[in-house]
C-alpha cells in the first residue's frame, strides 16, 4: 500500500477520535439551549474528514496522469539514495536544541546546534565551523535583543 | 481614490518604511535565490520580525517587499543555474536557462527584471482600481455571506489543486479546519480539545504551523537530496546587462498581455503565480508565429518575458481577495493574513474604512518595491549571485536555526519548538505522499473566522435557514459546490467518453 493510503488511514483514525470527542463534548449548562453549539462545526468536520479519507483510501491510483510537484518530485521508492541518516540527525538535533535552549542559554545552545548540525552534514573544518557557529549565534542574539527588543537568556542557568 | 493615494504616499515615503521596502526586497532576493526556499518559507521566517515592528503598515510593507524579492530571486536562480527556488519561476527556466547557456545571462536577467517590473506595476494599477470597487460590494455582506464566501474560497483552493489531487486538497483543508478548532471554542471561548494541555489553550500558533509546513520540509528535503541544492556553474561572471531596442519592441506586447492575464489569474483564489506563469508561457507560445514559435524553449526572449510578467502580475493580483474580502488566495497571502491578524488588523471590506493607511501604503509600497527591484537589485545581481556558492554544510544549519528562532521568539516557549519539529516531520511525510500543504494552512487561518461567522449567522436566524433565505449566500454556496463537483464530473465524463459510452443527449 502506498504511503498516501497509509496517511489516509491515519487521517481516518484522527477524524474518528476527533469525532468521538466532538460528539461527546461536555456542553456548559447555558450552552445546551443555543442554536449553535461549540461542537457543531467539529461534528460536521469529523464527518466530512472521515468521508474524504475513505474516498482517498478507496479511490484507485490515478493512472499516471497525476502531474508531480513542479519543483522536482521527491520519489519515495528511491529512498535509499537519500540521506535519511542525516535527516534524522537533523530532527534529533532540533529536539535537543528545543530542550536545551532554556537551561543552557541561547548563545551556548545555538553555537552547539550550528556546530553539531554542520558536523552531521559532513563538515570537518573545525575552526571554520566554530567561528561560523559562534558568529551566527552572537549576531542573531544581538539582533533579537537590541533591534527587536526581545529578551533571550544568553547564559546558562548557573550564570544568571 | 486621490485621497487614498496621497495617504499611501505619505505613509510609504517615511524613512522607516522606505528602508523596510529596500530591506525586504534585498532579503527576499537573497533568500529567494537559494534553490529550494520559496516565498512561503521566507515570509514565514520573516513574520516574527515583522510582528515585532508593531505597526501593521510597516510590517505589511516589509513582508510584501520580501515577497517580490523572493519571486525575483527565484527567477535569478532559474536563469543562472536552472534551479528554480520558487514554483512560480519554473517556467522562467524554460527559456532563461538556455539564454544563460548561450552566454546571454546578463541580458536574460535584464529582461526578467524589466518584465517583472512592468508586470508588477501594471497589476498594482489594476489592484488600485479593482480593490475599492470590490470592497464596496463586499460591504453589503453579512456574517452569512462571509461564511459562504469562505466556503467558496476554500473550495476554489481545492479545485485548483491539480489533477488527482482535489480530494487530497479537500482533506488537507478539513485537517486545517480541525486544527483551528483546538484551543478555545467559538463565541464563548471555553477551552476545547486541548486534551488538558495548557500550552494548547491558545491554540496552535500560526507562525509555528507556517514554519512547520513550509520552511522545515524544504530544509529537510535539502538534507535528504543534496542534488536539490546543487549550485554548479554559478561562479561564471555575468556581464552585459543591456538589451537592444528591437528586443524591447518584441517583448512589449507580451508584457502588456501577460500583465492583465496574470493579474486576473492572481485574483482567483487558489490560482496564483505558478498557474499564471505556466499559462502565460503556453499562451504566448501559441500566439507566436513560425520562427518565433520554434525559438520557445531554446532561449526565446518572449518565452522569458511571458512567465516573468505573469508571475509578478499574479502576485499583485493575489492581494485583491486578501485586502478586500480577507480571504487569502494562496499560501503566501494566507501567511500575510495571519500576520495582519496578529497585528490586530482585520482584513476585509472594512479595511479600507477602518485602516485606510494599511491598504494604501501597501499599494504604494508595491510601486516602490518594483522600482527597488529594478534599479537596486539588478545591478547588484552579479554580487548577490555569489551567495549561491555558500556550501550546503553551512547553509542548512542556518536555515533550520532561523526557523527555530522564528517560532521561539514569537511565543518565548520551548514547547512551541517541540510542536514545530513534530508538525514539521509530519508535513515532510505529507509532502512525500503528495498531499498539498497550502490548503491546510489556509483552512487553519480561515477556520476560526469561518466558525465565528457561521455561529453568528445561525444565532441571528435561529437555524441554518439563512443558507436558503438569503439569495447571495445561496448563490455563493452553490458556486462553491460547483467548483468542486463540475471538474470531477467532467473528468468522469471524459473518461467515460474514452471508453465509448455515448453522451446522454
Amino acid at each position: 500500500m502506498a504511503l498516501d493510503k497509509w496517511i489516509a488511514v491515519l487521517f481516518l483514525a484522527i477524524c474518528l477520535i476527533y469525532g468521538y470527542a466532538a460528539f461527546t463534548y461536555p456542553l456548559l449548562p447555558f450552552e445546551r439551549n443555543m442554536a449553535f453549539l461549540p461542537n457543531t462545526m467539529p461534528s460536521v468536520l469529523s464527518i466530512l474528514g472521515a468521508g474524504l479519507s475513505l474516498m482517498i483510501l478507496l479511490s484507485p491510483k490515478p493512472a499516471g496522469d497525476a502531474e508531480g510537484d513542479v519543483l522536482g518530485t521527491i520519489d519515495l521508492t528511491k529512498w535509499r539514495d537519500y540521506k535519511v541518516g542525516q535527516a534524522l540527525g537533523m530532527v534529533a538535533a532540533m529536539v535537543v536544541y528545543a530542550l536545551a535552549l532554556r537551561p543552557v542559554g541561547f548563545i551556548a545552545a545555538t553555537t552547539l546546534f550550528l556546530f553539531g548540525t554542520s558536523f552531521i552534514l559532513g563538515e570537518r573544518r573545525w575552526v571554520r565551523m566554530a567561528v561560523a557557529a559562534l558568529a551566527g549565534a552572537l549576531t542573531v542574539w544581538l539582533l533579537v535583543q537590541e533591534a527587536l527588543g526581545i529578551f533571550l537568556r544568553p547564559l546558562p542557568w548557573f550564570l544568571g | 481614490m486621490i485621497d487614498g493615494i496621497l495617504l499611501g504616499l505619505q505613509t510609504a515615503f517615511s524613512l522607516q518604511n522606505l528602508l523596510l521596502v529596500v530591506a525586504g526586497c534585498i532579503i527576499g532576493t537573497l533568500i529567494g535565490m537559494l534553490p529550494g526556499l520559496g516565498p512561503m518559507s521566507i515570509i514565514a521566517i520573516m513574520i516574527p520580525v515583522a510582528i515585532t515592528i508593531g505597526d501593521p503598515s510597516a510590517a505589511l510593507i516589509l513582508l510584501a517587499g520580501v515577497y517580490y524579492g523572493a519571486i525575483f530571486g527565484g527567477s535569478t536562480s532559474s536563469i543562472l543555474i536552472n534551479a528554480p527556488g520558487v514554483a512560480g519561476t519554473v517556467a522562467t527556466a524554460f527559456d532563461g536557462y538556455p539564454m544563460a547557456r548561450q552566454g546571454k545571462a546578463g541580458k536574460a536577467l535584464t529582461i526578467a527584471a524589466i518584465s517583472s517590473f512592468c508586470g508588477g506595476t501594471i497589476a498594482a494599477i489594476l489592484l488600485m482600481i479593482f480593490a475599492p470597487a470590490l470592497s464596496t460590494v463586499a460591504l453589503l455582506f453579512h456574517s452569512a455571506e462571509y461564511f459562504a464566501l469562505m466556503v467558496v474560497g476554500l473550495s476554489a483552493i481545492a479545485a485548483f489543486a491539480g489533477t488527482g489531487k482535489v480530494v487530497k486538497a479537500l482533506m488537507m483543508t478539513v485537517m486545517g479546519l480541525i486544527l483551528a478548532t483546538v484551543g478555545e471554542s467559538a463565541l464563548f471561548n471555553a477551552p476545547r480539545f486541548t486534551m488538558g494541555i495548557q500550552d494548547l489553550q491558545s491554540g496552535f500558533s500560526f507562525i509555528t504551523l507556517a514554519m512547520a509546513l513550509f520552511a522545515l520540509p524544504e530544509a529537510l528535503f535539502l538534507v535528504l537530496d543534496p542534488k536539490r541544492g546543487d549550485t554548479g556553474g554559478a561562479g561564471e561572471a555575468i556581464k552585459d546587462l543591456r538589451i537592444t531596442r528591437e528586443e524591447a519592441k518584441a517583448i512589449a506586447p507580451v508584457i502588456g498581455r501577460q500583465s492583465i492575464q496574470g493579474f486576473l489569474i492572481g485574483v482567483m483564489p487558489g490560482a496564483g503565480a505558478t498557474l499564471a506563469s505556466f499559462l502565460g508561457y503556453a499562451v504566448e507560445r501559441n500566439i507566436a508565429k513560425g520562427e518565433e514559435q520554434d525559438a520557445f524553449g531554446k532561449g526565446s526572449i518572449k518565452g522569458l518575458a511571458a512567465p516573468e510578467t505573469a508571475n509578478n502580475a499574479a502576485c499583485s493580483g493575489s492581494f485583491v481577495p486578501l485586502l478586500t474580502l480577507g480571504i487569502p488566495g494562496s499560501g503566501t497571502t494566507a501567511i500575510l493574513l495571519g500576520a495582519l491578524i496578529a497585528l490586530n488588523v482585520n482584513p476585509g471590506p472594512r479595511l479600507m474604512v477602518d485602516d485606510p493607511t494599511v491598504f494604501w501604503s501597501v499599494i504604494i509600497s508595491m510601486y516602490i518595491g518594483n522600482v527597488v527591484l529594478l534599479v537596486l537589485n539588478l545591478p547588484l545581481i552579479p554580487y548577490i549571485a555569489k551567495l549561491l556558492t555558500i556550501p550546503r554544510n553551512y547553509l542548512i544549519p542556518f536555515i533550520l536555526f532561523f526557523t527555530l528562532v522564528g517560532a521561539y521568539i514569537g511565543q518565548n516557549n520551548a514547547t512551541e519548538l517541540l510542536i514545530l519539529v513534530g508538525l514539521g516531520v509530519a508535513a515532510t511525510a505529507l509532502r512525500f505522499a503528495d498531499y498539498p500543504l497550502a490548503p491546510l494552512l489556509i483552512g487553519f487561518i480561515l477556520g476560526g473566522m469561518m466558525e465565528n461567522n457561521f455561529a453568528r449567522a445561525v444565532n441571528l436566524t435561529d437555524g441554518v435557514s439563512f443558507m436558503v433565505n438569503r439569495p447571495m449566500t445561496l448563490a455563493l454556496l452553490v458556486i462553491g459546490l460547483l467548483m468542486i463537483f463540475v471538474p470531477a464530473y467532467r473528468r468522469r465524463r471524459a473518461r467515460a467518453l474514452k471508453k465509448g459510452v455515448p453522451l446522454g443527449d
